[in-house]
């Protein structure tokens, strides 16, 4: 039977609490304040009508049509994400961490970001609750992004911007931490991807986990059956997480992970940590990362900011190792083929986080029966990527 | 008895606490890392924390940061760090203490390094991001060498786990001054005595205090009830200002001798 992470945060070989002295005991307190709100009824309670009355779930499972005639092969179903309170699935954890926090006393949350999106959820859930919000943004993502930067600063959050580094997610996370290690006394950090040290991989786990238990319900319904596969995209791997928990113990269900290959693996400009790095630490749990052979944290690339980051959730890495999951990667004009197919055949625009799923899926159900069925996490809407798939259109807006 | 023991005992003895300056090795270069390191041992340092550039130095301030980005785009690598303890060695007995990120450790193999480590004379090793929980996995072989891990503790660290890390701890306990990265503000001498002089007798080794402490005055001040001090920023600084200037090592070396007359004279 599939259980993890063990007692002390482990996946495995992987997991675990790597993180300075200053911020172990909020570390502790965390994992104590989460044990005791899921074993109160009244927590989760509060949880599940937020979800429902204010992120509107659950989230429709959207039988794709057009996409399924097109590629001639499984019918493809598209778990709507896109469709939450604030246009991705970030909401769903941001949601769960936020009530944590006010159980605990805590009146101030941060969050890094990469595509805003996460930031955004958060800034929401904050002002929701009257919470002070700041946001972590390496600089190069606040030019990619900068619709999501303005709405953050609508939602009353203060924006960090951050430059050291590649000024992207993983430098976001660095300066995250080290306002944490600065105010943890009364400061909650709400991590937006299943990383971070434990228990944060179990947390954004288990409040994503809503994806797929609806969508497994949702396909029951739908097909009487499983489906072949559960595809989803992996920055972090957060929706990727939310989907996969609630099919593990399907064996016959295949659980597809859809790094980002960037320019191509090959070229080296990629964040594919799984297909092509090594086992590492780096921002508080041993995982797979991109390193160079001394150990230090090669730069990622991704056209897509929410994917953009150097490592994985431990989870994944566990997935991978165990042969549970399976980790593909898609490149940066594979995703922009995605992002086209949705948009044009179904009316959709997706995030370029989740073209990347839509255009392994593209690959995928040509190559599988019409009786067979696939589903996809659409984790967020593609409103603000506009801007950059213009500039690779070379359009000008 | 090793040499980190041997000094801490010898200082005890003579009433002063040690002075422990901190510097990242490769900034700006290795070569001129071995001279630091001689003029630090020179001007008074009784041990010496060398830190292990990393791209990821979570737990740093702005100044210690740019060091590491200096020594890492000028070529810095741990086996590198290793060569400079080395060369050294050849001439001092000064304690040293490697000190950084997990990683770059891990990366190389704990089993490699503790090995190639304790033969280029390294005493202590202290990984930021390595709490007592993880570090079962590098221990043994880090004990096979002879090389100490050290413990941090911090403001945060509630009593109870206190006083367990303190009883198991090596080389000697590094007290985190404050809430806070490297660098980020001043020591408040005044509201830490009471929980360093609380620690020092639940403490199998001696107590080391570190973060902010900038000036002659301030280690002073905490010389007054610790067993040494680190001071790590303000000296990066001198590093990094005087970094292209033949006034290098004399700019080094006269801090040094302040901040080591300010351990002497004001200890118990």
């Amino acid at each position: 039977m599939y259980d993890y992470p063990d007692s002390k945060g482990h996946f495995g070989a992987f997991g675990g609490r790597y993180v300075a002295e200053t911020l172990m005991p909020a570390l502790l307190e965390l994992e104590t304040a989460y044990k005791e709100a899921l074993a109160d009824p009244s927590f989760m309670q509060q949880v599940d009508y937020y979800l429902k009355h204010y992120v509107g779930r659950p989230s429709p499972l959207y039988f794709a049509e057009r996409i399924t005639a097109e590629l001639g092969g499984a019918k493809i179903y598209l778990k709507r994400e896109d469709l939450n309170h604030t246009g991705a699935h970030k909401v769903n954890n941001t949601v769960g961490q936020i009530l944590l926090a006010k159980r605990m006393g805590k009146k101030k949350v941060i969050a890094e970001t990469g595509a805003g999106q996460h930031g955004v959820a958060t800034a929401t859930v904050a002002a929701l609750f009257g919470l002070e919000c700041e946001i972590f943004m390496g600089t190069e993502d606040i030019r990619r992004q900068s619709l999501n930067v303005f709405r953050m600063k609508l939602l009353g959050a203060k924006v960090h911007g951050v430059t050291s580094g590649t000024a992207t997610l993983k430098d976001a996370m660095n300066d995250a931490l080290r306002h944490w290690v600065t105010h943890v006394r009364d400061t909650f950090y709400v991590i937006g991807t299943v990383a971070g040290p434990h228990p944060y991989p179990q947390l954004v786990r288990d409040f994503q986990a809503v994806i797929g238990r609806e969508c497994r319900e949702q396909i029951l319904a739908a097909e009487g059956c499983l489906p072949t596969a559960a595809v989803a995209c992996i920055g972090g791997g957060s929706n990727a997480m939310g989907l996969f928990y609630p099919f593990v113990n399907d064996e016959a269900v295949r659980l597809i992970g859809v790094e980002a290959a960037g320019f191509g693996v090959e070229s080296g400009k990629h964040a594919a940590s799984i297909s092509a790095g090594s086992v590492g630490v780096l921002h508080g749990n041993k995982t797979y990362l991109l390193q160079d052979a001394d150990g230090q944290i090669e730069h990622a690339h991704s056209i897509s900011a929410g994917l953009d980051y150097p490592g994985v959730g431990p989870e994944h890495a566990l997935l991978h190792d165990i042969g549970r999951a399976e980790y593909v990667s898609i490149t940066d004009d594979e995703a922009l083929e995605g992002f086209r197919m949705l948009t044009e055949l179904e009316g959709i625009i997706p995030a370029l986080e989740s073209s990347h799923a839509i255009a392994q899926v593209k690959k995928l159900a040509p190559t599988l029966s019409q009786e067979e069925s696939l589903v996809v996490c659409l984790s967020g809407r593609g409103d603000k990527d506009i801007h950059t798939v213009a500039e690779a259109m070379g359009v000008k807006l | 008895m090793g040499r980190i023991e041997e000094r801490f005992a010898h200082l005890l003895q003579q009433g002063e606490a040690a002075l422990i300056p901190f510097i990242t090795a490769g900034d700006p270069d290795l070569g001129t890392t071995v001279k630091i390191l001689h003029e630090l041992v020179e001007a008074g340092a009784d041990l010496i924390e060398l830190g292990i550039p990393f791209s990821d130095p979570m737990a740093d301030g702005p100044t210690i940061q740019a060091a590491s980005e200096r020594a890492l785009a000028n070529g810095a690598t741990l086996a590198g760090v290793l060569d400079c303890v080395r060369q050294l060695r050849e001439h001092s007995n000064v304690p040293v203490v490697l000190m950084g990120y997990y990683n770059p450790v891990l990366h190389y193999g704990a089993a490699q390094f503790s090995h190639d480590a304790a033969a280029a004379g390294v005493d202590g090793l202290l990984l930021v991001d390595l709490p007592p929980e993880e570090a079962g996995e590098i221990q043994e072989d880090l004990r096979r060498s002879g090389i100490a891990l050290i413990t941090l503790l911090a403001p945060t660290t509630p009593r109870e786990r206190a006083t367990k890390l303190a009883a198991v701890g090596e080389g000697y306990l590094y007290y985190v001054s404050m809430t806070g990265v490297t660098g980020a503000k001043q020591v408040d001498a005044a509201g830490i005595v009471d929980e360093v002089e609380a620690l020092r007798p639940l403490a199998a080794v001696p107590v080391a205090v570190g973060f902010g402490i900038t000036t002659p005055a301030d280690a002073a001040a905490v010389a007054d009830f610790a067993d040494g001090v680190v001071v790590g920023s303000a000296l990066v600084k001198i590093i990094a200002e005087y970094a292209d200037s033949p006034e290098l090592l004399d700019q080094v070396g006269g801090f040094i001798r302040k901040l080591k007359e300010a351990t002497r004279r004001s200890s118990q």
